[in-house]
């Protein structure tokens, strides 16, 4: 929990609010600031997707919606112009779908994608919620976030949107486990489950952090990431040459909406976790470098915020570098490669605890 | 009634609502869907008694894997529940008189008092005081399971291991007709195992159609 900051007291004096009543709107202050702050970041992101991806196409990407009419940043104002196009779409339900779930199903998918952020530590000392169980409440709800997905595909009433759903289901429970596998790893290093503590234990430098001693667990992680984002190569969840768009393809104008922010809140968090888990989260990598400037050296929000661009930069180059994974090597992938990888890694991570190597040794003295 | 009692009833509520919902849906999917909202309500309930740890894992394991497959494979069979249903009443005088111990013990723990006056009745028990700010229940339960109970903790978890084995071993039993891949094979396939390459003799066309452009 976080206390009230000093700076908003006196408006909090003026209004004369009770005690409670503070920390609620304090509460929600942070939340709004927030989702307001994901959600541009967002809108940015498909902007970022398509030109990079273009350039690496050796294409230009959108260039036309200009700001205010302003010369420079052509294109920068493109995902407003989407946005303003897909609020003013219809929304059709398609004849004999259920309509209750159809309109629950991107619901489902979004509201998880956006909790999710309530634990994130974002600079040192801050967090919405400091919750001891920080990162069980993360995997429990992005493990919720397949439903969304799996009612959209059943409600819509149509084959391919149904096999979509069922892709989605399988490769989602198949890559969670190796996922969590790979965040035990993660626990026994820096032996906390709450994200600060996790970041605090891989304060001294970028030896310390704990993509040195878990690489081959931080490779799972990300890659896992990547399927349970259903993102390219692991998209067969949409595969547009097979199955169309998957299983939204029934849905149109903000209904459709909800399903792509999602899907993009979703991969801003696997960076942002990565980052946290493996990279140091807001730890500066120079912070013992003193001749470098100022911004260099001290951890903040702003190393979590380059990190979490270059792991997004990765998404978008492996969804122009790879083609599709094939579906039966998608799954023996998750459940013959990285599970044992996995559990391999955290045996060894047992033997190294008992030999007191590096972070491991923590594990033993207390 | 406190700010918690409140939630506290509103979720019963809630749980008990979706827990009938559960076997009075028509719609199997709609069912599991109950059961997940069910699932639910009892993580908050768990939450209420400061028991994080214990709530958040059943999130984890039952909504995030268990009900996931289990609507996998709700969706693909094609129940008809109306047919399951057909029998239902049969059984009502045995199910009735069942339902009627269950709610006379239920009724007796909360209401009833005993003549001493200590082993019914929820009054007989005083309620446990709340735990300060900082208790952490994710680590009281790891301590408990990680020294106390360490060896029924690992018997569990062996039991659970062969029970997998087990489970795949099942599955996996030779049977004519198998069509299975042999990865390794696949992998080490090489360019001149699929692919010949054909020399052709190239042959000069006989006809002078004559190229646009270059008369």
């Amino acid at each position: 929990m976080n206390a009230i900051p000093a700076f908003i007291q006196p408006l909090f004096d003026i209004l004369n609010l009770p005690e409670w009543l503070r920390f609620v709107t304090w509460i929600v202050i942070t939340a709004v600031v927030m989702f307001l702050t994901i959600i541009i970041f967002m809108a940015f992101l498909t902007l970022a997707e398509r030109r990079v991806i273009g350039s690496m196409q050796a294409r230009i990407g959108p260039n036309r919606i200009k700001v205010f009419g302003l010369p420079f940043f052509r294109g920068l104002a493109q995902p407003f112009a989407d946005v303003i196009k897909l609020m003013f779409k219809e929304i059709i339900l398609p004849t004999g779908a259920n309509k209750f779930l159809f309109i629950l199903a991107p619901l489902l998918t979004a509201i998880p994608a956006l909790a999710t952020w309530a634990v994130m530590p974002f600079w040192p000392g801050f967090t919405v919620a400091d919750v001891d169980a920080g990162l069980l409440y993360i995997l429990a709800l992005t493990s919720t976030g397949v439903y969304g997905v799996i009612l959209a595909g059943w409600a819509s009433n149509s084959k391919y949107a149904f096999l979509g759903a069922m892709r989605a289901a399988a490769q989602v429970v198949a890559y969670e486990i190796a996922m969590g596998f790979a965040l035990v790893g993660v626990v026994m290093a820096a032996g906390s489950l709450n994200l600060g503590d996790i970041i605090d234990a891989q304060r001294g430098g970028i030896q310390n952090w704990l993509f040195v001693w878990l690489f081959p667990l931080f490779i799972v992680y990300f890659i896992s990431g990547i399927a349970e984002t259903n993102r390219a190569p692991f998209d067969v969840v949409e595969g547009e040459s097979e199955i169309v768009a998957g299983f939204h393809v029934d849905y149109s104008g903000m209904a459709f909406a909800l399903f792509f922010v999602a899907e993009y809140i979703n991969m801003i968090l696997i960076s942002a976790l990565t980052s946290i888990f493996f990279l140091g989260g807001w730890l500066s990598p120079f912070a013992d470098m003193e001749s470098l400037p100022a911004v260099l050296t001290t951890s903040g929000l702003h190393w979590l915020v380059f990190k979490i661009c270059f792991f997004l930069f990765c998404f978008l180059w492996f969804r122009a570098t790879f083609p599709r994974y094939r579906y039966d090597q998608i799954m023996r992938l998750g459940w013959k490669v990285f599970i044992p990888l996995t559990l391999v890694w955290i045996t060894v991570e047992a033997l190294l605890a008992i030999l007191r190597v590096g972070p491991f040794a923590r594990l033993m003295a207390s | 009634m406190s700010f918690t009692e409140i939630l506290f009833y509103f979720f019963s509520a809630v749980l008990v609502i979706s827990a009938t919902g559960v076997i009075t849906a028509r719609n199997p999917v709609y069912s599991a869907l109950w059961l997940v909202l069910a699932f639910f309500n009892s993580a908050i309930i768990w939450m209420l008694l400061e028991a994080e740890f214990l709530a958040i894992v059943l999130i984890l394991v039952y909504v995030g894997a268990v009900m996931v497959l289990f609507l996998f494979v709700v969706m693909m069979l094609d129940i008809k529940v109306e047919e399951l249903r057909a029998g239902f009443t049969k059984f009502d005088w045995l199910g009735l008189p069942i339902a009627l111990v269950v709610i006379g013990e239920i009724a007796s723990v909360v209401w009833l008092k005993s003549s001493d006056g200590v082993h019914l009745g929820l009054s007989s028990v005083a309620a446990p005081a709340a735990y300060a700010l900082d208790y952490s229940n994710t680590k009281a339960l790891g301590q408990l399971l990680y020294t106390e109970y360490l060896y029924p903790l690992q018997l569990a978890a062996s039991i659970l291991l062969i029970a997998i084995v087990a489970a795949i071993v099942l599955t996996m039993r030779k049977r004519p007709g198998q069509k299975m891949q042999d990865i390794s094979a696949q992998v080490a396939v090489k360019a001149s195992d699929r692919v010949r390459i054909v020399k052709v003799a190239a042959v000069q066309p006989d006809v002078d159609h004559g190229v646009e452009g270059q008369s």
